[in-house]
């Protein structure tokens, strides 16, 4: 039963998916292009990034863009492993039905 | 859980892999009617090289051609351009809207900057080839450079704008060789090459949505 111990279930959920899956193929995303591309509400992503960035496995930089405050994530080295583990064993999930 | 539910999850990962990172509302069509439009571009250039010139044993090679004609070709091919410009961005706004994606995003920045590096490199140098009087290479040069601002810009978009891309590469390159041909390379490449990909682009990808 070892591939269940794969399942993290810190990514099991929609919303937390897609934002790994984002933070995977760009270097970062900033929290309304991730709003934009989940169709998430502020505080429902806001509580979802708060999740992942407690585990480790995304980063949190806030910055300024002129004046308007900006935050922008990226995948930590942890988080990236952690999500291609959970990739992997959802497809052998599948794989064996 | 079930295993639909895991499936569920593949699927919404690769989802977001892509629209995330890839514009995806590029339309096909539009690239056919750039075809057209460079097509006719090159008939009606084609009128002013090659209506007082002779074609002699020389063939197609040596050609006198007038500073106003040369205006003139100028403008035709700039006019294509643009107009070529305005189909795509019109009809990739549409497409989007239809798809309900915004067409100002970080992923259609990101093709225009990548598509745009090779592209103003390679036109910059050709305004200081014809500065210097060097009008052979200019029609090669274009296609060259055109297919690697497309083969550049095709990870950022529908992968098969890479092939255009290539082909495109291959057609310059035999420009260069073929030299005093350029017109005719132009035709296939900017008009015959655009009409076949953005035809197949057009039932690959824009009627599936």
């Amino acid at each position: 039963m070892s591939i269940i111990n794969n399942i993290n279930k810190a990514f099991d959920h929609r919303i937390r998916l897609g934002i790994m899956s984002i933070l995977m193929v760009n270097e970062y995303a900033d929290f309304n292009m991730l709003k934009e591309m989940l169709g998430a509400t502020d505080g429902n992503l806001a509580s979802h990034t708060k999740a992942l960035e407690k585990a480790d496995y995304i980063k949190v930089e806030k910055q300024f863009i002129g004046r308007k405050p900006n935050t922008r994530y990226s995948t930590t080295k942890l988080g990236r492993a952690e999500f291609k583990k959970h990739i992997e064993a959802l497809e052998k999930l599948i794989n064996k039905q | 859980m079930e295993s639909k539910n895991y499936l569920q999850d593949i699927n919404e990962i690769k989802n977001m892999m892509t629209k995330s990172s890839r514009f995806l509302s590029i339309s096909g069509l539009s690239g056919t009617l750039a075809g057209i439009y460079a097509l006719i571009g090159a008939y009606l250039g084609y009128q002013i090289i090659y209506k007082d010139n002779i074609v002699n044993f020389d063939g197609y090679r040596a050609l006198v051609v007038s500073d106003q004609e040369l205006l003139n070709i100028f403008i035709i091919a700039m006019s294509v351009f643009v107009l070529s410009v305005i189909t795509g961005i019109a009809f990739s706004y549409s497409k989007a809207k239809k798809q309900n994606e915004s067409m100002w995003d970080s992923t259609s920045k990101r093709l225009i900057i990548n598509f745009m590096i090779p592209l103003a490199a390679g036109g910059i140098f050709i305004l200081l080839l014809m500065e210097k009087n060097l009008y052979a290479f200019v029609a090669p040069l274009t296609l060259i450079f055109y297919g690697l601002a497309c083969v550049n810009a095709s990870k950022y978009t529908l992968g098969y704008i890479r092939y255009l891309g290539i082909t495109v590469i291959i057609l310059g390159l035999l420009a260069t060789y073929f030299l005093g041909y350029g017109l005719f390379f132009w035709a296939l490449g900017f008009g015959v090459c655009h009409i076949i990909y953005g035809t197949i682009m057009h039932f690959k990808y824009d009627r599936l949505n």
